[in-house]
């Protein structure tokens, strides 16, 4: 099957991958997915005054999987949390033209931003956030 | 290595380049002859089916058959529907109705199988071993007083693990069930002997043996016993009835050379695959940890590999690998995500199968292409275990097995 360019450039050049350390305060994990289907994805974001600092993934899972988690990280750094809660796998999927069995990797990346964000919030002593629950 | 033509083919298991021997004996039957060898009244047709003919003692020389069991079809696919169909259809009166075969078969057969099924006939499908094996006790314990035929592959197309013909062929015969087999993947590269394996069908292709595409085979024993089945294709009568159908006589043509070809170099061939398949399966599993090979190393085609890199996702894996052509077990580009049913009914693990690729070589294989390759597999996996978080975990310690995933 043919990739897009922009999944093609994250796949071989992929921004922010890493991990940062799980038991800091102000660091949320998110870990989506199972390896029987194929994709996992660790998504980490740093928050400091509300405002997303530094984000880290890793990504087990298709090109399309991996540029997904890339492009998350890279749109969430300097967004506030409540501003990364509003990311919807349509944009994702948009950026990066992804066909029809692709989208997947998008939802699972919202999932992943979504998890890490809930993680934090939890960490912080607070609600998680009141989203709706992804649907799939 | 720097004049390595690239990408590298690696995927002879789909298909082989035509030989340039082959092409140069197929031409003349596109330009100067090109009868139909259905043709009686003239040297066109004469030409036609003479050169049609020889085709045919080609094939039957490779297999130790006789000439006279071999039809030719538009390839294997036809070849596994015709040999199932054919066999079951003709006996249906006798009220024989179940078949055996077993899950790592090719769709062409399962998906025949399936069809019966919804008309009336039972399947049995045997399970195979974590080798990808199935023993000739099982399918002696399969066969009913009912059962019409027994198809099972000769080698595997996506692993080449290689089935126990001969017993199994045996057990056929003691039964009185027909045999039928696959030998898509095993013709011309391993021995096919259908008198001493006891086999009554046989499924033949051209393209796997760098003949043309569009062009196959299947053997149908005519003595002890003699294997009647019923066409599939009705017309004018080709092939003495059991498959009507213009010959292809160039493919004909360009299938025996092919077969011939095989037969004279496979001693030769199938050793120095089986070298160059050992020195890149030596270098990547001592190279590349967590890399392990599907199903059984002894009873293998010489030229397939079909190796694991866990915690390395398969379709990702090919993405690093453009440089070279080969297929992975993995078929994220289906909606499903489904793995490889073949490696699954091996009993591997998701990720496992998620994880595997299949390296095919072939005539033109050299070990300067498979070093290079060995370089870029270790290069890329590698890099995608440094991305891949269940490296990051197995790292750590952790056991995936105690992870509760969130599956979608």
């Amino acid at each position: 099957m043919a990739y897009s360019n922009k999944v093609i450039e994250h796949y071989e050049h992929p921004r922010n991958v890493g991990s940062l350390d799980k038991g800091d305060a102000t660091v949320g994990t998110g870990i989506v997915g199972a390896p029987a289907c194929g994709d996992v994805m660790k998504l980490q974001i740093k928050v400091e005054n509300g405002v997303i600092t530094d984000a880290k993934f890793k990504t087990y899972g298709c090109g399309s999987a991996i540029a997904s988690s890339s492009l998350v990280t890279e749109w969430v750094k300097g967004m506030s949390v409540d501003q990364a809660m509003q990311i919807k796998n349509s944009q994702i999927a948009e950026e990066l033209s992804l066909p029809p069995v692709k989208i997947h990797c998008s939802v699972l990346a919202e999932d992943a931003i979504k998890a890490a964000i809930r993680d934090f919030q939890q960490k912080q002593g607070g609600a998680p956030a009141g989203e709706d629950e992804p649907q799939h | 290595m720097t004049d390595i033509k690239r990408p590298i083919y690696l995927d002879y298991a789909a298909t082989c380049p035509v030989d340039p021997r082959v092409l140069e004996a197929m031409l003349p039957y596109f330009s100067d002859r090109y009868g139909n060898a259905a043709s009686r009244t003239h040297v066109f047709g004469w030409q036609a089916e003479e050169a049609v003919e020889a085709a045919r003692r080609e094939i039957a020389t490779s297999l130790n058959a006789d000439p006279k069991e071999i039809t030719f079809t538009s390839g294997a696919t036809e070849s596994n529907n015709l040999a199932i169909k054919g066999v079951v259809e003709y006996l249906a009166e006798t009220g024989k109705k179940h078949i055996v075969t077993a899950v790592t078969e090719h769709k062409a057969v399962l998906d025949t199988c399936k069809h019966l099924e919804r008309h009336g006939c039972e399947v049995t499908y045997l399970q195979v071993a974590i080798d990808g094996r199935i023993t000739p006790e099982q399918v002696a314990a399969a066969l009913r007083p009912d059962t019409a035929i027994v198809s099972l592959m000769f080698a595997n197309n996506e692993t080449g693990v290689i089935q126990p013909i001969t017993e199994i062929g045996a057990a056929c015969r003691a039964a009185g069930v027909l045999f039928h087999t696959d030998a898509v993947q095993a013709f011309g590269k391993i021995p096919v002997d259908v008198e001493a394996m006891n086999i009554d069908l046989a499924s033949l292709s051209a393209h796997k043996l760098y003949g043309p595409k569009g062009v196959g085979a299947l053997y149908i024993r005519r003595r002890k016993p003699r294997v009647r089945i019923a066409p599939q294709i009705h017309g004018g009568g080709h092939e003495r009835g059991t498959r009507s159908g213009t010959l292809n006589v160039p493919g004909i043509v360009g299938f025996g050379y092919a077969a011939k070809l095989a037969r004279e170099e496979l001693a030769s061939e199938s050793a120095r695959l089986f070298e160059l398949r050992e020195h890149l399966r030596r270098r990547l599993v001592t190279e590349i940890p967590h890399a392990i090979v599907n199903g059984s190393l002894e009873h293998r085609l010489p030229g397939t590999l079909n190796i694991s890199f866990a915690y390395v996702e398969g379709e990702s894996l090919l993405m690093g690998l453009k440089d070279i052509a080969v297929s992975s077990g993995s078929a994220c580009t289906s909606a499903s995500l489904e793995p490889s049913y073949v490696l699954k009914a091996m009993g591997l693990d998701d990720e496992m199968a998620h994880s595997s690729l299949r390296i095919t070589m072939g005539r033109f294989t050299t070990r300067e292409e498979l070093d290079f390759v060995a370089d870029l597999i270790g290069r890329e996996v590698a890099r995608l275990r440094d991305m891949s978080p269940l490296w990051e975990m197995v790292q750590e310690g952790v056991d995936l097995r105690t992870i509760e995933w969130t599956p979608h």
